[in-house]
């Protein structure tokens, strides 16, 4: 039998036996067919197109059994019930509606999840297939200190003191009366891809990448609650403090908080996610994720910061070529990562391929994605898809015929302020050579994707 | 340094408030055009008693440290039963905790001289400018299985000993409300305003 037709038979087979399960060694036979060039019945069986560039070898194998018909009886992926899969659809009514008890899951063949790292301290967004601008809810990333609480928001208070004229105090439901706003932003945990900066040590996008995301949020301006207190004349610094085990405290300048700071409760149309700081948070767009505290329970309005653990010990920028740290390093630069293709992907053979990621930036609006595909000897504008937010994530797409060459991808973002995203070279002229154990936070250098001749795509470093 | 910095800041701010303060007052005096009140009757007042239970923040110069105080052997004391299991017997952390950062993210002393290298070891002796920074956080957050348990003695306590290792202050020395914000931390200097944006050659 040639490969053609040796394909064309095992999705045939495959076809015949959905809702039985397959064994991990028939997924690996299918995944090592992937390597011929016959792939129309792939996608017959794919279950979203990412899912045809998964991997390689064993870890292909396990993708691929996610990707193919299970059994009805088998256990749905998180966030997914298993329902039994009918043999014709159109044969049958499908199941009553209201099963679900009135709140919807994904499908049970969709098994996208947030990676957790190994402390058990952050998980990352599977930026790799993700689709448009919006990160679920339930994949948004998350980054704790203590864990994540559970609060019952009829006990919950926000307490605002200090250098104010009337300490108040707001329950969520006296939050939800004041005149609310929506806003799309990304948040960003100022840790991302740190430890990216002097080589490769993360095989995937979603884990060199994935401490960022975007929802929109919907809450009450600072500014409005502010006004109902009244500031003292030397009120210059608010302390942020969660309701969490870490009981985590940030110190956030006043003019911040009378400009574009939101208490938020709503996320993506509903309730903010308890790891999202259920019952409200603070969201100071724009800026590192950490000093958006969560559970947020106190504002303290001070006439001077606080120098809290948070922002002294941690999220403060080492410069090792002078010894000093920098301080109260708020903002997120402008950033742009290609998500498809990317790390431990494999393309099937030479031809089209859209190549697409996100950009965003503390400082605004994306102005322009650069696209290279021979390692930035020379860019290409990538088109942006509208509306263009400012301080929200944005899809960039690039149109490419792969050669079938070996060939190094990368993006590169500019601002509407005309920041443009530097090269590893150029942050660590700036600020210093540093490894771990040492945190290198605000890291937004270009990134790379190799694709070797054979289509797998890995991380690469330009230092190798 | 980061006064300084806060000082210049503060003109700043000074500006944005008086603008706000004066905004608060013209639209108090008159509806806004667009139908929405200035002035909301929700929420509740905060009583002295709702303050203080939870306002537990320390700032750099020592203000709202509870009474109390604490040395070098009870420290040492509460270290062992309440700290050294992450922390690690000499201070240094521990690796391979299950479920949490472990080894140099625990480490406590140590590492003065490498903030121009290259591998950083960051430290409360090394890297932390204020001592009130570390009784705050041990009195909030730690230990890590039971936030906010120990007493102040024992904050005051475990500060000097962690100090005293550190080779900050010497063993002698007892730590509360009018000592701890005098400790002058090695890197007090060690920080500057943030320069960014960049300009990338």
């Amino acid at each position: 039998m040639d490969r053609q037709a040796e394909m064309s038979a095992a999705v045939e087979a495959a076809l015949r036996s959905i809702g039985e399960p397959i064994s991990e060694a028939q997924a690996k036979e299918i995944a090592a067919l992937e390597d011929c060039e016959c792939k129309e019945g792939m996608f017959a069986l794919a279950a979203t197109r990412r899912h045809l560039f998964t991997g390689a070898g064993l870890v292909a194998a396990v993708g691929m059994t996610g990707m193919l018909p299970r059994a009805a009886s088998g256990k749905a992926p998180a966030g997914a019930v298993e329902y039994p899969v009918q043999a014709d659809p159109t044969k049958e009514p499908g199941r009553v509606m209201g099963e679900d008890g009135g709140y919807g899951t994904r499908s049970q063949f969709e098994s996208e999840l947030r990676w957790t790292n190994p402390t058990r301290t952050a998980s990352f967004a599977p930026m790799q297939s993700s689709y448009g601008t919006i990160t679920p809810s339930g994949l948004h990333y998350e980054r704790h200190h203590a864990g994540i609480p559970n609060i019952d928001p009829s006990r919950h208070r926000l307490l605002i003191h200090g250098l104010v004229d009337r300490p108040m105090k707001y329950s969520l439901a006296d939050l939800k009366r004041f005149p609310t706003i929506s806003r799309t932003y990304f948040m960003e945990c100022s840790g991302t891809t740190g430890s990216e900066l002097m080589k490769v040590t993360q095989p995937t996008v979603q884990r060199t990448h994935g401490l960022v995301s975007t929802s929109e949020w919907t809450g009450v301006p600072l500014s409005t609650l502010l006004k109902q207190t009244g500031l003292k004349s030397n009120a210059s610094w608010v302390l942020a403090e969660g309701a969490d085990g870490a009981v985590m405290t940030r110190s956030v300048p006043i003019d911040k908080c009378l400009s574009d700071a939101l208490i938020v409760f709503g996320q993506n149309g509903e309730a903010i996610r308890p790891e999202q700081g259920y019952p409200m948070r603070l969201f100071l767009p724009g800026w590192e994720g950490n000093i958006s505290i969560k559970w947020l329970r106190r504002l303290e309005v001070s006439d001077k910061p606080f120098y809290t653990r948070e922002e002294t010990s941690k999220y403060t920028d080492l410069i090792t070529t002078t010894g000093k740290a920098r301080i109260f390093t708020f903002t997120m630069d402008a950033k742009s990562v290609i998500t498809f293709p990317s790390g431990e992907m494999k393309l099937p053979g030479a031809g089209f391929y859209e190549i697409t990621g996100l950009a965003w930036s503390g400082r605004g609006k994306i102005a322009r994605v650069e696209i290279s595909t021979d390692g930035g000897q020379t860019w290409h504008l990538a088109a942006l898809q509208d509306p263009v937010l400012p301080i929200a994530q944005t899809r960039f797409r690039y149109p490419w015929i792969w050669s079938g060459a070996p060939a190094t991808l990368q993006s590169r973002a500019t601002d509407e302020t005309g920041y443009t995203q530097p090269t590893h070279q150029q942050l660590i002229a700036e600020r210093g050579p540093l490894e771990p154990p040492g945190m290198f936070y605000h890291m937004n250098a270009i990134q790379s994707w190799g694709i070797s001749a054979d289509g797998s795509v890995k991380n690469v470093h330009p230092l190798g | 340094m980061c006064t300084r910095w806060a000082e210049s800041g503060r003109t700043a701010y000074a500006v944005a408030l008086f603008a706000s303060i004066a905004f608060t007052l013209l639209a108090t005096a008159s509806p806004r055009a667009d139908g929405y009140p200035t002035r909301f009757s929700f929420g509740a007042t905060a009583t002295e008693q709702d303050i203080a239970r939870i306002a537990i923040a320390i700032p750099a110069d020592g203000k709202g440290l509870p009474p109390g105080r604490g040395g070098y052997a009870r420290g040492k004391e509460v270290y062992e039963v309440a700290c050294a299991a992450c922390h690690g017997a000499d201070l240094k952390g521990v690796a391979g905790l299950p479920d949490m950062p472990s080894g140099n993210a625990l480490r406590l002393v140590g590492g003065r001289g490498t903030l121009t290298s290259q591998k950083p070891t960051v430290t409360v002796e090394s890297y932390w400018p204020y001592a009130t920074t570390l009784f705050d956080y041990i009195r909030r957050a730690m230990p890590y299985t039971a936030p906010g348990s120990m007493s102040d003695d024992d904050v005051y306590a475990v500060s000097a000993y962690i100090l005293a290792e550190g080779k900050i202050i010497d063993r002698s020395t007892v730590l509360d409300a009018a000592s701890l914000p005098t400790v002058m931390m090695p890197n007090r200097d060690g920080f500057i305003a943030d320069p960014r944006p960049e300009l990338f050659r």
